[in-house]
């Protein structure tokens, strides 16, 4: 039999923990803005002004439209995916080298609470970065919005699947080095693979099969068609893929939190 | 009434390594409870189980009544009743003091108290450190913070983990002095120390574990007499060049240019048939002092290796 709770418990509200984790993260990188956010908008402004202001006058790949405006949406979506990406799996392997993790540990949060919030927290800043590369992105085009609400969906859709991707990837790095591995060797091919410049169509054969295999293609195809309005794969088969990503990875993620012996021994 | 904590039959393996071996003992509430053990006993192993840092290997745990679970939902109420005092600084990197103690009761459903963050900063001197970070803060400052990091949410049970490792004196007696008083209030303490001086002071009863298996448990002054015999110095009047060959089954030593002669009496020995003996063989002495045995002898006693189980090289 379960004995009646001490009266400092009436205090006590279940969902204040997942809050305060919540509210925790979302500091963590606020408290290093400069690192966090205005880095990322830096590079992706620096993207926009090569591609949109210099280069992209000359190059054409989609009917109808100039290569800045075929640009903005990859360059948008690569900020989302890699700072959602970055802020989940740099907090986790922070945490667990220095040792804080133990605070995590003997928190009343279920494994489901722990994914929730370290993701919510790396959607924002996801989320402000690729909102900051957008308005940037007004001073070199300006795209149709065919789609608003597919583009916003797509765009959160991507940075949930990467930010829970990236507590994969926290829970596995053993050291600095193998965390910026997942980044540079992983992400990063994907990203700039996955269509971020070209239209797979412009590729040969094999390459575009190959491309298909890649998850990212139909995130930033996705987006890039809800934002443009034409697209390389129909809209459903992105948001399918999409999705089905985002199901299997959270799936994985909450497992190898309640049960992995690297999060807890 | 429930026990503010229930091991039964708690064990944890690394790979082929048993941690913990069938550990069962139960504190009761409002008891300061020494968990000792040389390096490597299983004490930290133990405690992480209790917090939810490691998974508990097989047997149960109870706090309070409550079980600790595998499922971070069913564990829930144990988890809110108890306060964890690390042997590392735990602790995110990116917050100041004053931040993180205002953080900290929110991980276990609860507002801050206002009146209780003041009592613990001024009680534990952190005013004039509230806006450092983390990675600035002194050793003696860090097992400050940890102290009322583990207090903040008003657990009923403390687990501190080696508090006073690497402190020093003074800060020593100012953080025992506070867990005496938090624990009048009724909170329960559960503490591991290598001081074993301390641990004779503080608790009421200690366990000494070794290898993972508990090895003794009793109420401390019980501990301290299953030592059999006591400590006597006998000051001289002469010096004494060599001992009378009685005295050595009895681990007696020549100190001070043989003014002093300390020796091992075993209980059915008095003071009096050793000064009788020691008159015998023409020895004047002085003065004495007996001494107790210490909880450290206990502790020697119980956790050195027995002849056997040193390998011979």
């Amino acid at each position: 039999m379960t004995p009646s709770l001490p009266p400092h418990d009436e205090n006590f509200c279940s969902r204040r923990p997942f809050f305060t984790l919540l509210q925790k993260e979302l500091f963590r990188f606020l408290h290093v803005y400069s690192q966090t956010l205005i880095t990322p908008v830096i590079i992706a402004s620096l993207y926009l002004f090569v591609f949109g202001a210099t280069l992209g006058e000359r190059i054409s790949v989609v009917d109808g439209f100039s290569y800045a405006q075929f640009v903005i949406p990859g360059l948008i979506l690569m900020g989302v995916i890699n700072n959602s990406f970055s802020n989940t799996s740099a907090s986790l392997f922070m945490s667990r080298h220095l040792g804080s993790i133990a605070d995590l540990l003997v928190m009343p949060l279920t494994s489901g609470q722990i994914v929730a919030a370290y993701t919510l927290a790396a959607m924002v800043r996801g989320l402000i970065v690729g909102t900051s590369v957008g308005l940037i992105s007004l001073c070199f085009a300006r795209l149709p919005w065919a789609l608003p609400l597919a583009a916003i969906a797509m765009a959160v859709l991507s940075s949930f699947l990467f930010a829970t991707l990236g507590m994969i990837a926290g829970i596995f790095a053993n050291s600095f080095d193998g965390l910026s591995m997942y980044i540079n060797f992983v992400l990063l091919p994907l990203i700039f693979l996955g269509g971020v410049f070209y239209p797979i169509s412009i590729l040969p054969p094999f390459w575009q099969k190959l491309s298909l295999c890649n998850p990212l293609f139909y995130l930033l195809d996705g987006f890039r068609h809800a934002l443009l309005g034409v697209g390389e794969m129909p809209l459903w088969i992105s948001f399918s893929f999409a999705g089905l990503f985002a199901l299997l990875i959270l799936s994985a993620a909450i497992l190898l939190i309640d049960r992995s012996s690297r999060f807890r021994a | 009434m429930s026990a503010a904590l229930e091991l039964i039959h708690l064990c944890k393996s690394f790979g082929t390594q048993q941690a913990v071996n069938r550990l069962s003992l139960a504190i009761d509430p409002g008891e300061i409870f020494g968990l000792l053990g040389p390096n490597g006993a299983g004490k930290s192993t133990t405690i992480n189980m209790i917090g939810g840092v490691t998974r508990i290997g097989s047997g149960e745990i109870r706090i309070f009544g409550h079980p600790v679970r595998r499922s971070a939902r069913q564990s829930r109420h144990a988890r809110r009743l108890t306060g964890i005092m690390h042997q590392e600084l735990v602790a995110d990197p990116f917050f100041t003091i004053h931040q993180a103690l205002s953080l900290h009761p929110g991980f276990f459903g609860q507002t801050r108290d206002p009146g209780w963050y003041h009592d613990l900063v001024e009680r534990l001197e952190l005013r004039p450190h509230l806006h450092k970070a983390m990675n600035h803060l002194s050793g003696g400052l860090k097992r400050r913070f940890m102290l009322a990091k583990a207090l903040i949410h008003k657990p009923k049970l403390l687990i501190l983990d080696e508090p006073t490792a690497g402190v020093d004196v003074e800060l020593r007696h100012t953080l025992w002095d506070f867990v005496r008083e938090i624990n009048a209030q009724g909170t329960t303490v559960l503490l591991t120390t290598h001081y074993l001086e301390e641990a004779e002071q503080m608790c009421d009863r200690i366990a000494i574990m070794k290898e993972g298996r508990l090895l003794a448990l009793d109420r401390t002054p019980n501990l301290m007499r299953s030592v059999e015999g006591r400590h006597i110095r006998f000051t001289l009047k002469k010096a004494l060049k060599k001992l009378p060959d009685e005295l050595s089954g009895l681990r007696a030593k020549i100190q001070d240019d043989g003014f002093r002669l300390s020796l091992h009496s075993p209980n059915q020995m008095t003071v009096f048939n050793l000064i009788d003996l020691l008159r015998q063989r023409g020895i004047e002495v002085a003065d004495v002092d007996t001494f107790a045995p210490s909880l450290e002898e206990v502790f020697l006693q119980l956790t050195q290796p027995e002849p056997s189980e040193i390998c011979p090289r």
